[in-house]
């Protein structure tokens, strides 16, 4: 092994070596707008057959999403409504929020600050208040604050990067709201990259067309995530860690008033009661749709989807995922993880295992990914010694374009990162092949952030129709904070007016009813919490006795 | 049917899956996890390591990214009198390993309202004044996963330089570790959070362009011009789409995530 790969990748690699020259002075060119359609249509998991199928169950009955999020839609709600005795209320609040990440605590900054009491929020969280797809984002955050920009400009770019398929009114909603959000981060201690002049230093993003993406470095969403768990944190806002929801509860109004949690250490289920209710858990990658591997944290396994469908909410865009092109192929340990589209932006062309590029390196991010799972397909990508598939991504060009040093400087997350398994991505190229990102869709919401259950309130990647059926970059950094915010004043307004019925989980048993008229057997139950890693040796032989 | 069966009532299904076990074996390591040993393939993550050997995380466990902090530990190879430290998502097994997990850090942290504490020279050393403490011992920096010179920036607190300070802290994943090997009971991880939104509130040089904006979207100067986009027929929507000037292609400029 040299270099951190083994012997039969250092011989492809020679090859492009040998090719590199000829393939900087000689580009592949951007495909035409038929043939970027043909190749979506042939290997863009979104256009090909047998992903995604009609759901049969509910009130989008006959919508088609993604297999993995039908399969958990025709599952039993895994609560049984007969384990639970609703009697004895746990907590009893005004605003109970799900999710401990990006939106669940912007909302809870807001709500209170509209009114809501302290002891009268309840963050509930699967894991630790902070572990979220919020805290992993990287590039950074869009809003258009230059002279030369407008909202305006946004909002076309937002409409248009989701295929004209977004509600209007929160792409609106996102573009206006955009430039409140930063001067808030401001104002809480947000270390933007700036200028000597105080102005933010902008870049651009695929499908912007201003430079707004405001960005901390290589960590935008920590650095966002982080301030305003501090200020929760000082605010001593109510988190329950550890405790993910199983179900909704609803009451006898046809409300949503609460929530049972599952205390994933001690088993044991506590009874949330509350006025309002905002659904913040999330994505979903976790759920690897159409086998991926995913950049997305331990927790994203799509709960929030399952538990709103399940007292009647409606969802949208599930027919669509975003794919990243460049996620790690090799080594193991970052499999699935991203490798930023700058490198590809600085000069690095994706090149096949005979070292011969393929595709113009900067398509749209969903043209380049149907392109390099072509590449793979045909048998001309390299395959990993644990399976799997992959080309490179001639990082060592970017050196010969702008001269020794630059990767180190402009790309210095990616080299650390790579340096650990000893390759050194200023000599050699990478590994890449699409990785599973981002949620297009979710809980269908308005400007107010309600779904259509009185009660139930949705912000961030749990919730659909702000991205349509793609998101751009630097927008969900973007979501989270404005629809967080929304969704904290609006339930606040809500709560002052909400009385709560006789609580109830009468849903759940209509739920599995409908499943049985609809003829489906379940043999599985929804949500599922967290994802199985086991090995299948270690699972094979562990027994239910304990 | 429990979950644990459902499982495994699947993965039987799969033989195919099997013999990639099989091949997997080849090249195994042992390692201890709390002591005891098991056998895993080499190559695997301490986070992998430990869900192949059957252990299904709750704690411990977060981004699985280098990002998130949750995931720090301590490790031992057998033979070595030293401690290792590291995240478990980031770090591979070596044979012989000795491997925890540290499911949480119990550190205080200082209560504070940003808009009623002023940035000044000893700001910092009010809210947290054990740094004074500090004994250069270094051990911090050793055990900073992200190799953050730590202790530098504790002396820059020490001093009342926030902006030194929130600069070379920057990088913190909140992990931990430090706070948990200093023999002066410093919150390094705290500390730096401070003195960071100190720096992004006070210190750091204000945007006149976003001030500028904020105004005009109070006057709502963009609503109708929205509104317009917003009624217009996708064909004459599309157009503009289309037609629109990438600034980005016109100054060659370079960005993206």
């Amino acid at each position: 092994m040299i270099d951190g790969y083994p012997d039969y990748m250092i011989e492809s690699i020679k090859k492009v070596e040998k090719k590199r020259d000829y393939n900087m002075k000689h580009p592949v060119k951007p495909m035409t707008m038929k043939e970027r359609e043909e190749m979506l249509s042939k290997y863009h998991p979104d256009y090909m057959k047998g992903t995604r199928r009609e759901l049969r169950v509910g009130i989008d009955k006959g919508q088609v999403f993604y297999n993995g999020i039908v399969d958990l839609l025709e599952a039993n709600p895994v609560l049984n409504s007969k384990d639970v005795d609703l009697n004895k209320v746990d907590f009893d609040v005004d605003l109970l929020i799900i999710g401990g990440g990006g939106a669940g605590t912007v909302a809870a900054l807001f709500a209170h600050e509209s009114g809501v009491p302290i002891e009268k929020i309840l963050i509930v969280t699967k894991l630790r208040h902070g572990d979220a797809n919020s805290m992993m984002a990287q590039g950074g955050i869009q809003a258009a604050d230059r002279p030369k920009d407008s909202p305006a400009l946004h909002y076309l770019d937002i409409y248009g990067g989701g295929h004209f398929t977004n509600k209007p009114e929160l792409a609106r909603a996102l573009a206006l709201d955009a430039p409140g959000i930063i001067n808030w981060h401001e104002n809480l201690g947000v270390m933007y990259d700036r200028q000597d002049d105080g102005e933010f230093q902008e870049l651009s993003g695929g499908g912007t067309c201003r430079n707004r993406m405001h960005s901390c470095k290589d960590y935008s969403g920590m650095e966002i995530m982080r301030n305003i768990r501090d200020r929760a944190r000082n605010l001593e806002i109510p988190v329950v860690e550890f405790c993910p929801i199983a179900e909704l509860i609803m009451d006898d109004k046809g409300q949503v008033a609460g929530a049972v949690s599952f205390n994933l250490e001690t088993y044991e289920y506590h009874i949330i009661r509350a006025k309002a209710t905002i659904l913040a858990t999330g994505g979903s990658g976790r759920l690897h749709l159409s086998n991926y591997p995913t950049t997305n944290h331990y927790g994203a396994t799509g709960d929030g989807l399952v538990m709103a469908y399940h007292v009647g909410a409606n969802l949208r865009d599930l027919d669509t995922i975003q794919i990243h092109p460049t996620g790690d192929a090799f080594p193991e340990p970052i499999v699935g993880i991203l490798s930023t589209e700058k490198i590809r932006g600085l000069g690095a062309k994706p090149i096949n295992k005979n070292g011969d590029p393929f595709v113009f390196p900067l398509e749209p991010r969903d043209v380049e990914s149907a392109s390099l799972i072509r590449e793979c397909k045909e048998g001309r990508g390299i395959v990993t010694p644990t399976g799997m598939p992959g080309v490179w991504l001639d990082t060592p060009m970017i050196e010969i374009k702008y001269g020794e040093g630059t990767i180190a400087t402009k790309l210095a997350g990616e080299v650390r990162k790579f340096k650990r398994f000893g390759i050194d991505m200023t000599k050699h190229p990478i590994l890449v092949y699409p990785t599973l990102h981002y949620q297009n869709g979710g809980v269908e919401i308005n400007e107010r952030c309600e779904t259509r259950v009185p009660g139930l309130f949705a912000a961030g990647e749990v919730s659909g129709g702000v991205h349509g059926k793609n998101r751009l970059m630097g927008n969900s950094l973007l979501d989270f904070n404005v629809f967080g915010r929304r969704a904290g004043i609006y339930a606040a307004k809500y709560v002052k007016k909400a009385k709560v019925g006789k609580i109830t989980l009468n849903h759940l048993d209509k739920y599995t009813k409908m499943l049985e008229k609809a003829g489906i057997k379940p043999n599985k139950t929804a949500p599922i919490i967290l994802p199985e890693y086991r090995g299948e040796m270690a699972i094979s032989r562990s027994l239910d006795i304990f | 049917m429990s979950k644990s069966k459902q499982v495994l009532v699947e993965k039987m299904k799969t033989n195919e899956k099997k013999t990639k076990d099989e091949k997997l074996k080849a090249s195994e390591v042992e390692v201890f996890i709390m002591g005891k040993s098991y056998k895993v393939p080499a190559g695997l993550t301490i986070m992998k390591a430990l869900e192949y050997a059957g252990y299904r995380f709750i704690r411990g466990c977060g981004c699985r990214a280098g990002f998130c902090g949750a995931c720090s530990t301590v490790y031992r190879i057998e033979d070595e009198q030293k401690l290792g430290f590291d995240l478990a998502c980031q770090k591979v097994v070596e044979d012989k390993m000795y491997l925890v997990q540290l499911p949480f850090v119990p550190a205080s942290k200082a209560e504070y309202d940003i808009n009623k504490i002023e940035p000044t020279e000893t700001t910092l050393i009010e809210m947290y004044p054990e740094i004074a403490r500090c004994v250069s011992c270094n051990t911090c920096t050793k055990s900073c996963p992200q190799d953050i010179e730590t202790m530098k920036y504790i002396q820059m607190a020490v001093r009342g330089d926030i902006s030194r300070c929130a600069e070379l802290s920057f990088d913190c994943i909140q992990c931990g570790l430090c706070a948990m090997r200093c023999p002066a009971d410093i919150k390094h991880y705290h500390l730096a959070q401070l003195a960071r939104r100190l720096r992004g509130k006070y210190l750091d040089p204000k945007s006149k362009n976003l001030a500028k904006r904020l105004k005009e979207i109070d006057q709502r100067k963009y609503d109708d011009e929205i509104a317009k986009l917003m009624k217009m027929p996708k064909k004459d929507i599309t157009d503009i789409y289309k037609r629109r000037k990438i600034e980005a292609e016109e100054e060659g400029d370079l960005g993206g995530d």
